[in-house]
């Protein structure tokens, strides 16, 4: 049985605007131990999914729907007391911005602690004691000391590392990191990377890995979600993903990675802009940017299914390009991508 | 630290010399004749001439300036009174100790009724509750003390009965027949003038609290602690308030310093002898002595409580702590 199940979750924000779809039908599971990389731009409803399961959206402003199985319990729409229990204790999370995340008035060993006492019944000194040992084992050197320092006096990339171990000092069997790596600079992104890879073999937790990196993608998880305006466009494991990808969308992420093996006068990019989650555009959301779009694509949703020819047990994607079309486009790409590489 | 005292020293000195020197131009720009007035109305020219010369009136304005510095130096006394000859070091100390009773009473009725109700507004923005607050928050912003103050003297002394109407009483008990003294009446003559207060500051606390406390409840690290699991209420007790708080402890120290140079309106309303009702009387017969004094005594009270916010800053924040 899955770690954590979700089903059709649909959240959705009151404004003075109107309705805002933040995310539409999304489902995926997540069994023990596995790495989830939820990919797409800002404003996908990737971190929107996470908040709602986690209980951290405003249930006075937003209407929730779906269902959400955690551990064979259902926990969407659970009393507050029934979530407190399971956020920070079976659940950990991490943001984007580790300036920002730590409160700056409270010293890092008192908010470490905090999280020790607030899910297990142990003295101050315990507290403390495992607040020492976790800074130890996130790689924060002079670990006794810097404990009773305010966060303003850690770096950036050492922030990060004091939430990760706020976030895991209760030994969580899901890690949900969101955009960890975004506000740091590539050195801190491959340590802080490598120090989550370590620690989740050693915790055997499973991590949601949100972020709009492929490449951290590619290194990290086992399947990959491919969100876009508030949907899954695509999902598959990592592997068929990066073989052959169904969907326009997700040629266009690969399509405006940098590559070392090609010296590109100019990234590829995807035209247009991210669609309005308040008035999302007819049929699939994805049309008024899509190279490949027909009347179909303005007029019906597609179904989140697979086809012919498709690399992978569920691989899904929602496309209405027939198989045989969309294999000759992938496989155009595909050739392009690779006389670049070899001119280069 | 010490670096920072210094500092703190020097803009001191420079105020009180801005603030000073102002007050005596101020004085020597309006066309009047203070000697006239401190020798009454019966006064032969001769007379007239003689208090001038006393009083040092024949100066030019430097010298005079000069004087009041020497004196305040060498003998720390800021002068006499034109008027009536009483030194201004025993009329302020005088006048003190009801502005302070005015201003701190006032203070802490204003300061228990904003944050619960800013605190609240802000939980619940756009509630009932919270539209009711910004209600009252625009009534005692409006409204003008003089007003507020009436008001409340005609429908709780007059109507009602239950508070006197004016006057003051000194806290420490005198023992003297005919003469009301203690606590308990002290407290009883200033509930009206606290109240007043307490609608024309409250209304812009609770506007300010609301607004800070709404804006932290949007930051990241209140997001981290309730993915920790913390309560909504351990959220905003041990998160939400102290970072709140910081602007707050600002504008309270600024506040509290003004209202001591003198609550002109509350003081004027409920007849209360402090230094407000004070400056009001000798700006009104010319008695530069008193001004000067009670601008100096106000100078004072704000450097000493910007003093003491930035002490409670550093405390609140420790971020002020190191770059100090």
């Amino acid at each position: 049985m899955a770690l954590l199940e979700v089903s059709d979750l649909n959240t959705r924000f009151r404004t003075d605007d109107g309705i805002v779809k933040a995310v539409s039908g999304v489902s995926f599971t997540l069994d023990r131990g596995e790495t989830l990389g939820v990919v797409g731009e800002s404003g996908s409803g990737k971190s929107v999914t996470f908040l709602t399961l986690m209980g951290l959206v405003d249930r006075r402003h937003s209407e929730i729907e779906g269902s959400v199985i955690f551990d064979g319990q259902e926990i969407l729409g659970a009393s507050s007391a029934r979530l407190r229990k399971i956020r920070g204790q079976r659940i950990g999370m991490i943001f984007q911005d580790p300036m920002t995340s730590l409160n700056p008035v409270k010293k890092i060993g008192w908010q470490l602690q905090e999280a020790v006492l607030l899910h297990n019944d142990v003295t101050k000194e315990e507290a403390r004691r495992r607040s020492i040992e976790i800074l130890k084992e996130v790689e924060i050197p002079k670990a006794d000391t810097r404990i009773d320092d305010y966060p303003h006096q850690f770096s950036g990339g050492m922030r990060q590392r004091v939430m990760i171990a706020m976030a895991l000092i209760n030994n969580p069997e899901v890690l949900i990191a969101d955009e960890p790596t975004t506000a740091l600079d590539v050195t801190t992104q491959a340590q802080i990377l490598r120090l989550m890879t370590k620690l989740q073999r050693e915790h055997e937790m499973a991590i949601v890995m949100i972020t709009h990196d492929l490449g951290v993608v590619a290194e990290l998880a086992n399947d990959v979600l491919v969100m876009y305006g508030g949907r899954v466009v695509e999902q598959a494991n990592v592997n068929d993903l990066f073989v052959k990808p169904e969907m326009p969308y997700t040629w266009g992420l690969l399509g405006s990675l940098p590559r070392l093996d090609v010296t590109a006068a100019r990234l590829e990019q995807i035209p247009g802009q991210p669609p309005s989650l308040l008035h999302p555009p007819k049929g699939c959301s994805f049309n008024p940017r899509c190279a490949y779009a027909f009347d179909r694509c303005r007029e019906e949703l597609p179904e989140l299914g697979t086809g012919a020819g498709v690399v992978g047990e569920g691989h899904r994607f929602r496309c209405h390009l027939p198989d045989d079309e969309r294999a000759r486009i992938w496989e155009a790409k595909k050739a392009a991508y690779e006389a670049e590489g070899s001119a280069a | 630290m010490l670096y920072f005292l210094i500092r703190r020293f020097l803009w001191a000195i420079f105020l009180f010399f801005c603030a000073t020197i102002t007050a005596y131009i101020i004085f020597f720009v309006i066309p009047s004749d203070p000697a006239q007035i401190a020798c009454g109305t019966h006064c032969t020219p001769a007379i007239i001439a003689h208090v001038r010369e006393s009083l040092h009136l024949n100066l030019p304005i430097y010298q005079q300036y000069w004087l009041f510095l020497w004196n305040m130096i060498k003998h720390q006394s800021l002068g006499y009174s034109y008027a009536d000859g009483q030194s201004v070091n025993s009329i302020i100390k005088q006048d003190v100790p009801v502005t302070a009773s005015l201003v701190f009473g006032g203070a802490l009725f204003w300061l228990s009724l904003s944050i619960p109700i800013g605190i609240l507004s802000a939980l619940r923005p756009r509630s009932v509750g919270d539209r009711s607050a910004m209600v009252f928050v625009l009534i005692g912003i409006s409204a003008p003390p003089v007003w507020i103050g009436l008001i409340l003297i005609y429908v709780f002394g007059y109507k009602l009965g239950w508070t006197p109407i004016a006057g003051y009483c000194d806290f420490i008990p005198s023992g003297a027949t005919g003469v009301c003294s203690g606590p308990g009446q002290w407290a009883y003559h200033l509930i009206l003038p606290w109240l007043t207060f307490m609608f024309l500051f409250a209304a812009l606390y609770v506007r300010l609290i609301r607004a800070n406390v709404m804006e932290t409840m949007t930051e990241d690290y209140v997001r981290t602690a309730r993915a920790k699991g913390a309560s909504s209420q351990r959220v905003l007790f041990q998160h939400v308030l102290r970072n709140s708080m910081l602007p707050v402890v600002t504008i309270l120290g600024m506040d509290i310093g003004l209202a001591l140079g003198g609550a002109v309106f509350t003081e004027f309303v409920f007849n209360l002898r402090g230094l407000g009702s004070q400056l009001i009387q000798s700006a009104g017969r010319q008695d530069l002595p008193v001004v000067v004094g009670i601008v100096v005594f106000a100078c004072l009270a704000v450097i000493v409580f910007n003093f003491i916010v930035d002490i409670a800053y550093a405390w609140l924040d420790p971020r002020i702590r190191l770059s100090t």
